[in-house]
């Protein structure tokens, strides 16, 4: 086990590396020379040259991406151009907006999926499990910055139960775990949940399908265990496989919701992500994306770890 | 999705260029039998006639704005589906905006489809170290999830259809490799193969004879699949500003300049995000009924 995990983890390391490395390179991929981000159009040479030796332009390519990793891991991603703070902070106090956003999401998405998902399996053929099958065909096919102007125009417009706007009362954006903030949360919430949703309900449903045809089932049955406790059977093998689909969902969410951030004008790294295109602000483009990337891997590496602790055999490969 | 191979190996393949005449005739004959995929095709038809021959077609001038008309609402006198927020008829718009948003869906699944059953077919033909160091670099992708990836990318070459167009064919690339190198690695193993290659025939004929018609069918499955993903992000990026630039009309940047409307006249407004949703799911549908229709070999 312990074994198992050291693997995973070095693993992560190269994984790690190259989306810095190529977090890196999307300064060099923005057109022009990355100064004339930084330096007004009329400077005058000198001070070019000087900006140029600061900000380490003057060395080789490989020494530039050493000087820089060097000061991302002590937590130093420069200066945004727009706003003149550092990226640092500007992308912390983003990002758990858009975590708490993603989180919600997938939790819903995961339990209706499941829920919808074991429904269909348990009646396959049924009318549940057409339901059940149109609607994750429903949830993988929509674009959700619609389902989010759709659900605006329901709950906040028609029945204006829901706020469309921010995250709090008054504009603000600091979370507060009090039913007023919660509102706000719903909609967007929802609407990122589709996609999950979708996936999950199809995942399960076939695991589920397939495990209720296999043999061992029929065995606990002939057995004479409840209906329950053969579900808990039949949970316990679908469990590995939905936890590793749901890790990757979420980590699909965070990047998915810069779209469904648009719509409902949720302060998160969506925002960051809008401000920073454009306004060509290229080093906050670079280290919302690193951030958010290497939760993804994080979150990666969280769902290999987890899984030998539901199934123990996959500890032992 | 994992590539499985339709073969088996008590029935060795028809070696020809590509499967039998046959073997088509009876994935068309399940597809016409298949009530869904009718369906889905019969709604693809429709919004790309209606895209294509939107010049003959379309009842107004797609880029004739007047400021008395703003906003009507659906079923106005002369505009069946209003007018937007600069008085342009809605349905001529719709109509011409098909042009762009499938034009953007479309084209990066191609070049995918395109550049990434080369580098299958050459990473795994080629096999061995070549193959590990070429699958490893395109590992690095799958650490980016597909939204922020098309994002960053496109957002770092800026604004403009042609680098949304880049940005999504970036996106899909690794995934078609992936399958195409799969496949091929399976097949190249086989003896008809070892068989072709003491016979002294070239690398490249063996690919184009014996290996290709093992790949597309997998290949094109895959990428079928794809193309849902891609009406969505493309015209997800566009919704974002990043792709195609106002005044042309394109259903996820419409969808975007009539948020504003969505107080006055919320059904206009939703219109353009309803017809990226039955694209999307037409070609969802259609997808999965091409998948069940091919895989009857297997």
């Amino acid at each position: 086990m312990f074994a198992y995990i050291l693997k995973r983890l070095l693993y992560a390391i190269p994984i790690a590396l190259s989306v810095t490395v190529v977090s890196f390179i999307l300064v060099y991929l923005a057109p022009g020379d990355p100064l004339n981000a930084i330096a007004p159009a009329d400077a005058p040479e000198e001070v070019i040259t000087a900006l140029r030796s600061a900000y380490g332009l003057d060395q080789p390519v490989p020494v530039q991406y050493g000087l820089w990793l060097m000061r991302a891991v002590q937590g130093d991603l420069g200066l945004s151009i727009a706003t003149g703070r550092e990226v640092t902070s500007e992308v912390l106090s983003a990002v758990g907006n858009t975590l708490l956003l993603a989180g919600v999401a997938a939790l819903i998405g995961v339990v209706a999926g499941c829920i919808l998902g074991a429904l269909a399996g348990y009646r396959h053929g049924s009318w549940i499990d057409r339901v059940a099958t149109a609607l994750s065909v429903v949830g993988v096919s929509i674009p959700h910055y619609w389902l989010g102007l759709v659900l605006t125009i329901f709950f906040s417009i028609w029945q204006p139960w829901f706020p469309a706007m921010g995250a709090g009362p008054g504009g603000s954006s600091e979370w507060q775990w009090d039913l007023e903030h919660f509102r706000y949360l719903v909609l967007p919430a929802v609407t990122l949940s589709v996609i999950p949703m979708g996936i999950i309900t199809r995942t399960v449903r076939a695991l589920v399908a397939d495990m209720l045809a296999q043999e061992f089932v029929t065995a606990l049955r002939a057995r004479g265990l409840s209906g329950i406790a053969v579900f808990r059977h039949v949970a316990k093998n679908t469990a590995p496989t939905v936890l590793a689909v749901a890790g990757l969902q979420i980590g699909y969410l965070m990047g998915g919701s810069i779209l469904v951030e648009t719509v409902f004008a949720w302060p998160g790294t969506g925002f960051l992500l809008n401000t920073a295109i454009f306004q060509r602000d290229i080093p906050l483009l670079q280290g919302t994306i690193l951030v958010l990337c290497m939760f993804f891997v994080a979150l990666n590496l969280l769902v290999d770890i987890l899984q030998p602790l539901i199934d123990p055999r996959m500890g032992r490969a | 999705m994992s590539a499985t191979l339709p073969l088996s190996p008590a029935a060795p393949m028809p070696a020809a260029s590509a499967p039998s005449r046959s073997y088509w005739a009876v994935v068309w004959r399940q597809l016409r039998r298949d009530p869904m995929a009718l369906a889905a095709a019969s709604v693809l038809l429709i919004i790309v006639a209606a895209a294509v021959f939107a010049p003959w077609l379309a009842p107004a001038d797609p880029y004739k704005a007047s400021m008395i008309k703003r906003l009507l609402p659906i079923g106005s006198e002369g505009f069946l589906l209003g007018t937007d927020e600069l008085g342009r008829d809605l349905l001529s718009r719709l109509m011409y905006g098909g042009r762009l948003s499938l034009l953007m869906g479309v084209v990066p699944v191609l070049a995918a489809f395109g550049i990434g059953t080369a580098i299958g077919l050459f990473a795994g033909y080629v096999g061995g170290k070549l193959n590990m160091v070429i699958m490893r670099v395109l590992d690095v992708f799958y650490a980016f999830p597909s939204v922020l990836l098309a994002v960053a990318i496109s957002g770092a070459l800026g604004p403009g259809m042609s680098n949304s167009l880049i940005a999504l064919t970036l996106v899909f690339v690794p995934q078609v490799v992936r399958v195409a190198e799969s496949v091929t690695t399976q097949v190249r193993q086989l003896d008809y193969i070892e068989a072709a290659r003491m016979s002294g025939a070239s690398a490249f004929s063996i690919i184009r004879v014996h290996v290709l018609g093992n790949v597309l069918g997998p290949v094109f499955v895959y990428a079928t699949g794809l193309l849902s993903v891609s009406m969505i992000l493309a015209s997800g990026l566009s919704f974002l500003g990043l792709g195609v630039k106002p005044p042309e009309p394109e259903w996820g940047l419409m969808l975007n300049t009539l948020r504003s409307a969505i107080y006055s006249n919320p059904w206009v407004a939703a219109l353009p995000g309803l017809l990226i949703f039955v694209t999307s799911i037409a070609f969802n549908l259609l997808a999965d009924s091409v998948r069940s229709a091919m895989d009857i070999r297997r």
